[in-house]
C-alpha cells in the first residue's frame, strides 16, 4: 500500500518507539520566541545542560513587542523583562536571534518562510500553536509547550504518538472576492472546532494547488482552529518557485539533491486516510465569524443561527458566546457597525496580504467610526509594502501601518481592543479576551476587513467586485 | 507540585462549558513572567472577577462557589483548545487540581497536562453527564480517580475505564519526566543524526 505524505516525512524522522509508548521523533527546525522559551531555558538550566543544536533553533521577538518606536526601550517592565531574557538565553546559548531592530524580526510563523528556513520534508516546531503554518510547504510542524520546547533545546527530539490522518479536498474554482481566509473559515464552520483534533490534516484539491505559497500558508495556519496536530499541503512547482533564491535556501548541488527528494513528497494514490473530506470550492462565500470560537462562522450574507438550529447540549455555550458578542439569534451580521479593523497576525500580514488591502483601499479613505490598525508580519513585509509604496494608500487612506509583532492578535502589548468594541480581524482567534478584555472580535479575511475599514461595517465584497481591480490570493 | 500521582480521592469542581479555550484558562497578559510558578492565582481570571478585580468575584462561576471544592476539575467537551501555553497546565496544577476530567481535551493541551503531572482522564459523554448530575446533586459527592488501574469511580459504585499510553502512566506514577528519558538514549540520537538524508 502506498504511504500518505506525513507517513513519509514522519518516518524519516523516528528515531526509535517505545514499546506501546510514543515515537521519538528527531526535529529538524525548533523556532522560539520570548514567551513560551523563558521557563524552558531555565529548566536546562537547573539540569546544568546546554542547547545540544543551537545552529538548528531560530528566535525572534513577536508575542509581546510594541508596534510603534519599536527604537525605543520597551516600556512595560514585563515585556521588556522577557525580551532581555530570550537576548541572554540565545547569547548564552548560540542560538540565532532576530530580535528588535534586527532586519529579519518578525512573527515567527511569517519569518521562517520567508527566509527560505522553512523547506519541505523537514520536523519543524515551535512553543506556539500556529506553527502548523510551515505545513504549507510539505513538512510536519507543530505546535509545542514550553516542557517539550526544554525537551527539543536539550536532545533535539520529541516524543509523540502518531496521530490519525485527514484529508481535506477543496476541489474546483474559487468564486470572485473568495480567498484563502475563506476557505480555511469555511471549513471551520463544516467540522466545528474540535473537527480534526487528534488528525494531521492534508489540504489537497485543485483548489488548493492554484493557490499562492502565502494563501496556502494561511489554510494550514488555522488548522490548530479545527483542533488539528498539524496541516500540510504537498509541495510542487511554487513551493519550489517560492524557495528559490531565499536567504537560507540551498544553492547548487545541494539544491538539487534536496529538490530530487522534494518531488517524492506527496500522499501515493492508493494512500489510506482516517477520514477524508471534500468540499466544493463554488459553495464557499466570503465568510465571518459572529461567535466566540473561529468554527462559529457563516457567509457574510447569513445569519447567527436561531436557537431551533442549535443542538439542545450546545445552547448553553451558544447563549454565552451571542451574549458576550452582544448578538441575538438569528440576526444578520452584514450591516453591523465595526469599531476596529485589525489587518495582522501569522494568518494574514504578509505581503499579499497587505497588497490585498490596498487594491480596495487605494483611493478612497477610512469610515470616520472606526480605527484601523495594518501591523505588517515583519520587517522584510514592511520594507516591501514601503518599496511599493502601498504605505502611502494606507496613510491617504486613514490607515495606521504599525511596526512589525503579534500585536492586537493576541493583546500581549499596549495593542489592545477595548471592552465592549467590535474588531474586524484577519487573525485567527475570536475568543473571549483574545485581543483585550471583552474585546469582540469578527474573523475574516484581508478584502472583508478592508471593506469594513472603508464603510465602517461588516459588508459584501462581491458587490464591489466589478468596479475594483482586486487583488486575491 | 506534587511529580507522583496514583489515586487521587477527592470531590470535584464542575465547569460545565464547552470548547474552554487555554486563552479563558489563563489570559494572555498573564503570561509576562519568566518562572513557572504562580499562575494558579489567574486561573480563570476574567471568568472569575468582574473588570479583572479580584476583589469582586463573579457570583455563580463555580470556582468562586464555596460548595465546590477538591482536586479534581470536571470539564465540558474539547477541553484547553487554542494557544499551546503550558501556562494553561501550569495554572490548573498551580491552583490545586492533579484531575482534570472532560469527554474530550484538545492535543496540545493533553500533553502540556501529562508534562506536568496533570492527570487528564478522558470518559464517555454519557458518563461525564453522570459526573455533572452527581456533583450538582451533591457537591461533596467523592470521584476516585485510579492511574494503576486506569478507573474512575462514583460513590455509587459506577465506573468507566480510560485509557492512558503505558509510558506516560509510568512516567507519572513514578514522578519520572521525558527529558530524564531522552537525555538516556544520547546514543540512538546521536547516530540518528549521521544518518540524516539532510542537514537541514
Ligand atoms: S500572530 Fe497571533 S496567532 Fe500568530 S504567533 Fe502571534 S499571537 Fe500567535
Amino acid at each position: 500500500m502506498g504511504k500518505t505524505l506525513f507517513e513519509k516525512i514522519w518516518e524519516k524522522h523516528v528515531v526509535k518507539t517505545i514499546d506501546g509508548g510514543p515515537s521519538i521523533l528527531y526535529i529538524d527546525k525548533h523556532f522560539i520566541h520570548e514567551v513560551t522559551s523563558p521557563q524552558a531555558f531555565n529548566g536546562l538550566n537547573k539540569r546544568g545542560i546546554k542547547v545540544l543544536r543551537p545552529h538548528q533553533v531560530v528566535a525572534t521577538a513577536d508575542h509581546n513587542v510594541p508596534t510603534l518606536n519599536q527604537h525605543l526601550p520597551i516600556k512595560e517592565e514585563l515585556s521588556r523583562l522577557q525580551v532581555e531574557a530570550l537576548k541572554n538565553n540565545c547569547a548564552e546559548h548560540g542560538i540565532e536571534l532576530y530580535g528588535l531592530g534586527h532586519p529579519y524580526q518578525g512573527i515567527v510563523h511569517v519569518i521562517g518562510p520567508e527566509l527560505g528556513i522553512t523547506q519541505p520534508g523537514m520536523t519543524i516546531v515551535c512553543g506556539d500553536s500556529h506553527t502548523s503554518t510551515h505545513g504549507a510547504f510539505g513538512n510536519i510542524a507543530f505546535g509545542i509547550g514550553t516542557s517539550e520546547v526544554e525537551m527539543v533545546l536539550a536532545t533535539q527530539c520529541l516524543m509523540q504518538t502518531k496521530p490519525k490522518l485527514m484529508r481535506i479536498n477543496i476541489e474546483g474554482k474559487l468564486n470572485k472576492g473568495v480567498v484563502s481566509k475563506d476557505i480555511v473559515l469555511y471549513i471551520l464552520s463544516r467540522i466545528t472546532a474540535s473537527g480534526a483534533t487528534g488528525y494531521a490534516v492534508e489540504f489537497a484539491g485543485s483548489a488548493i494547488r492554484s493557490l499562492t505559497m502565502e494563501a496556502r500558508m494561511t489554510i494550514c495556519n488555522m488548522s490548530i482552529e479545527m483542533g488539528a496536530r498539524c496541516g500540510m499541503i504537498a509541495p510542487d512547482e511554487t513551493t519550489f518557485i517560492y524557495i528559490k533564491g531565499r536567504k537560507f535556501a540551498p544553492t547548487g548541488e545541494e539544491w538539487d539533491k534536496r529538490l530530487a527528494y522534494w518531488k517524492t513528497l506527496y500522499s501515493d494514490n492508493d494512500a489510506a486516510f482516517d477520514k477524508e473530506i471534500t468540499i466544493r470550492a463554488e459553495d464557499i462565500e466570503p465568510m465571518i465569524t459572529y461567535g466566540t470560537n473561529p468554527g462559529m462562522g457563516v457567509g457574510v450574507t447569513g445569519h447567527v443561527p436561531s436557537l431551533s438550529e442549535i443542538d439542545e447540549k450546545e445552547k448553553p455555550s451558544f447563549e454565552k458566546s451571542l451574549a458576550y458578542m452582544g448578538l441575538q439569534p438569528g440576526a444578520n451580521i452584514k450591516g453591523r457597525k465595526v469599531d476596529y479593523v485589525f489587518i495582522g497576525s501569522c494568518t494574514n500580514s504578509r505581503i499579499e496580504d497587505l497588497r490585498m488591502v490596498a487594491s480596495f483601499v487605494k483611493g478612497k479613505h477610512k469610515a470616520s467610526n472606526v480605527e484601523v490598525w495594518v501591523v505588517p508580519g515583519s520587517k522584510q513585509v514592511e520594507k516591501q509594502a514601503i518599496e511599493e509604496g502601498i504605505d502611502k494608500v494606507f496613510s491617504e487612506a486613514g490607515f495606521i501601518l504599525r511596526q512589525p509583532g503579534c500585536s492586537a492578535c493576541l493583546g500581549m502589548n499596549e495593542d489592545k481592543i477595548p471592552a465592549g468594541k467590535y474588531c474586524i480581524s484577519t487573525s485567527n482567534r475570536n475568543f473571549e479576551g483574545r485581543q483585550g478584555p471583552n474585546a469582540r472580535t469578527f474573523l475574516a479575511s484581508p478584502l472583508t476587513a478592508a471593506l469594513a475599514a472603508i464603510t465602517g461595517e461588516v459588508g459584501d465584497i462581491r458587490e464591489y467586485y466589478k468596479e475594483t481591480e482586486l487583488v486575491t490570493n | 507540585m506534587s511529580k507522583q500521582l496514583n489515586i487521587v480521592r477527592s470531590p470535584a469542581v464542575p465547569l460545565n462549558m464547552e470548547n474552554v479555550d487555554t486563552d479563558q484558562i489563563i489570559p494572555a497578559r498573564f503570561l509576562k513572567a519568566t518562572s513557572r510558578e504562580g499562575f494558579g492565582k489567574n486561573l480563570f481570571r476574567d471568568w472569575r472577577y468582574e473588570n479583572d478585580d479580584d476583589t469582586k468575584p463573579r457570583k455563580g462561576f463555580p470556582l468562586n462557589n464555596p460548595v465546590y471544592k477538591g482536586k479534581i476539575l470536571v470539564a465540558a467537551k474539547n477541553f484547553g483548545c487554542g494557544s499551546s501555553r503550558e501556562h494553561a497546565a501550569w495554572a490548573i496544577k498551580d491552583y490545586g487540581f492533579d484531575v482534570v476530567i472532560s469527554s474530550f481535551f484538545a492535543d496540545i493541551f493533553k500533553n502540556n497536562a501529562l508534562n506536568n503531572f496533570l492527570l487528564p482522564v478522558t470518559v464517555s459523554e454519557g458518563f461525564l453527564q453522570k459526573l455533572f448530575a452527581a456533583i450538582e446533586k451533591d457537591p461533596a459527592t467523592e470521584l476516585e480517580v485510579n492511574l494503576q488501574e486506569q478507573t474512575i469511580k462514583l460513590p455509587d459504585g459506577s465506573w468507566q475505564a480510560f485509557e492512558i499510553n503505558n509510558y506516560k502512566k509510568t512516567c507519572l506514577l513514578n514522578g519520572y519526566d521525558d527529558i530524564d528519558y531522552l537525555l538516556s538514549i544520547k546514543d540512538d540520537i546521536n547516530s540518528y543524526e549521521t544518518k540524516r538524508a539532510f542537514q537541514f
